[in-house]
């Protein structure tokens, strides 16, 4: 028999869990939390500087390895800082678990000092969550909350824990064994060889690939079908890496800022295999004019996206890597010439045209620059805005998981920390953030955990002063009354940098800016590399919001 | 919950869910989020306590599927049903609750 606190447990039932390093904010009624932690030896805490912070270091870590990753948050100021992150890992179903301290059982309801309800409000960002109410609870739902958290489509738990739970003597005889991903679901046999029967009949077949094809297993069966069935292949915003952006069948990102030509090509498919994507609007812009010629196949592990905004000839609940692996053998590789030579013509007239892609002090030109100073090794966080969508258009992805953005939320402030909390996880890899000056704002207390870690974080500032992509909206679309979307003070973002003590150049004050970021991009722990670029410079081609994909502004012709 | 109830065909669906204080803020918060009609909503206990019926009064909007879905998601939900039966559940209760006695508190 073995004697412990509920804080004990707890810390022990992580360990079992394989976590290794914890993000977050100690407070009153999780102190008893961090007492036990203190003792640890497996795992190490790193000290954010908000809990929102903490949540989206969490996030890095999950997004860059696939694993559940744990943050921890004080009750009430603590536990509500944790929303946005939780929300967030939501939308992107990414696996987070974020522990709370709350009041002690007596005293709930009661509205004790930092007491909030932070299960009740963290119901609809969750994909569940729970209120340990008995120290001996904690002994199923740790474990638990891993399954859930990584099991079908992955997504964020939260546990909140009273501290009398916390302190709360148990004796057991044996842990519980450590909660796993439940088995993924094969596909329905008949449902194979319709969906074959499909394939194999179009002319013009496409694929589209999303988040949940995001992983290196299901990428490669991917990549093996778009060369062996010769389908090309577009990508959600979260599904970029999964077929590097260079591969000839590639078509990149689609919507409202992909390419042209790859929306066009959607237009003219005639069957659209779609796995682990959900119809986000900002991918398929006016649904009821998304590929208007195609048959639908729609690979999902959760039942109820299939069907939910687009009507699917082959809807298969099942997990994607098991579903492209059984379809293979039955899809014969077929030369649809007319089809490949239309995907190369449209490629090469309509495709993404980069501007000025060796000048490192322009939009995109530093993107290019820096990816060029890069191996796939590389991993990339973004923050949201103008500069997250030129990365997500031009940045040459390579593998999957390599790129880390908020895309259901759209969540400013997620770069830094979301890059800080991938670097944790490979340290041996060099993590680049691409930011605006807005969303830099939003989470810039992190440089200091940044500092602390030595992260090996390259933050890759497009300085605009202001908010880019509000004010293309107001210029394109609200008769160019630019409002509240330009920053009067000027911040020195440098110095505010070194003031983290964190090494940081502008290039446009530089003499020799390729040499300068070449040498700021392989010298080791955090830096902050600065451009300035114009607000007024647009991010194009572009869906106006409710168009019709095929509705783009600019991007007609790049040759 | 809506005004609309007498032009729309109204559909019982029965959950069973684990018994706990949380369970129904996770039921109503959904219907909520995404905007399903409630009309009803009855709950009683069985097993002993540990699991309990929801019966749910529910507008048919042409969403049913992806109600049932969303429903069968959450953790705590172990079965969902929707109900055949023309005379459901509802109305046998509020014929009931007519003649019950009315105590003043
Ligand atoms: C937390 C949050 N608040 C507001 C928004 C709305 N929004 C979207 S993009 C944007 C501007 C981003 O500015 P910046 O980070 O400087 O990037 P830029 O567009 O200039 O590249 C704003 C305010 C958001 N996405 N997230």
């Amino acid at each position: 028999m073995k004697r412990m606190t509920g804080a004990e447990l707890t810390i022990r039932l992580l360990e079992r869990q394989g976590i290794t390093c914890i993000a977050g904010i100690p407070g009153g009624t999780n102190l008893p939390l961090y007492d036990a932690l203190s003792r640890s030896t497996r795992i190490r805490h790193v000290l954010a500087r908000h809990e929102q912070g903490a949540g989206f270091i969490a996030q890095g870590m999950a997004r860059s390895s696939g694993c559940p990753a744990v943050f921890f948050a004080t009750s009430g100021p603590g536990a509500t800082n944790t929303l946005t992150s939780l929300a967030d890992a939501k939308m992107d179903s990414i696996p987070i678990i974020c522990i709370t301290g709350q009041v002690s059982c007596p005293m709930i309801g009661t509205d004790a000092f930092q007491e909030v309800d932070i299960y009740g409000m963290s119901v609809p960002v969750t994909k569940h969550n729970y209120l340990a109410r008995t120290v001996e609870e904690l002994l199923h739902i740790i474990p638990e909350a891993f399954s859930i958290a990584s099991s079908d489509r992955p997504g964020p738990v939260l546990i909140d824990i009273p501290k009398d739970v916390q302190m709360g003597m148990l004796e057991i005889a044996e842990l519980p064994l450590a909660g796993m991903p439940e088995a993924p679901v094969a596909p329905d046999p008949a449902l194979i060889r319709k969906a074959a029967d499909l394939i194999n009949a179009a002319q013009c077949p496409m694929l589209l690939l999303g988040g949940g094809a995001n992983h290196p297993g299901t990428a490669a069966i991917a990549l093996s079908l778009v060369e062996g069935c010769g389908i090309p292949a577009a990508m959600s915003l979260r599904g970029l890496g999964i077929i590097p952006l260079e591969h000839a069948l590639s078509l990149g990102m689609l919507g409202m800022h992909g390419a042209r030509s790859t929306n066009m090509l959607l237009e003219e498919c005639d069957l659209l295999i779609v796995v682990g994507a959900r119809f986000d609007d900002r991918a398929t812009g006016r649904i009821d004019c998304f590929c208007p010629n195609a048959k639908v196949i729609h690979i999902d592990t959760d039942a109820s996206e299939v069907g939910k905004l687009r009507a699917v000839e082959a809807g298969i609940i099942a997990d994607a890597r098991l579903t492209l692996e059984a379809l293979l053998p039955f899809l014969g590789m077929k030369r649809r010439k007319p089809w490949l030579d239309r995907v190369a013509c449209l490629k090469a007239t309509h495709g993404m045209a980069v501007k000025d892609s060796d000048n490192p002090c322009s939009p995109y030109g530093i993107i290019r620059c820096v990816a060029s100073l890069m191996d796939s090794s590389a991993i990339i966080a973004t923050d949201v805005g103008q500069h997250q969508m030129r990365v997500a258009q031009v940045f040459p992805f390579t593998r999957p998981r390599q790129w880390l953005t908020s895309g259901g939320l759209g969540t400013m402030g997620f770069g830094l920390p979301a890059a800080i909390g991938a670097a944790l996880q490979h340290p041996e890899a060099t993590v680049l953030c691409f930011s605006g000056d807005g969303s830099l704002l939003m989470n810039i207390q992190e440089l200091a955990t940044a500092a602390e870690q030595q992260a090996n974080v390259k933050i890759i500032l497009s300085n605009n002063g202001g908010l880019g992509l509000v004010q293309q909206q107001q210029e394109l679309f609200f008769g160019g009354r630019i409002f509240a979307s330009e920053y009067t003070g000027v911040v020195d973002f440098p110095s505010i940098a070194r003031g983290f003590g964190i090494p940081a150049i502008n290039l446009n004050l530089s003499r020799t800016p390729e040499k300068d970021l070449e040498k700021a991009l392989h010298s080791r722990g955090p830096c902050l590399v600065e451009v300035n670029i114009r607000a007024e410079d647009k991010v194009f081609p572009m869906v106006p919001p409710g168009a019709a994909n095929i509705e783009m502004i600019e991007g007609e012709c790049h040759v | 919950m809506s005004d609309a109830t007498a032009t729309k065909t109204l559909v019982t669906l029965r959950l069973t869910v684990n018994n706990h204080p949380g369970v129904m803020s996770h039921v109503c918060g959904l219907f909520a989020r995404r905007a399903y009609n409630l009309e009803g909503i009855l709950v009683t206990p069985i097993n002993g306590g540990s699991t309990c019926n929801v019966w749910l009064m529910i507008n048919e909007d042409g969403r049913m599927n992806q109600v049932v879905s969303q429903v069968s998601k959450l953790h705590d939900i172990l079965d969902v049903r929707v109900e055949e039966t023309d005379e459901n559940v509802f109305e046998r209760l509020s014929a009931c609750l007519e003649f019950a006695p009315v105590v003043a508190v």
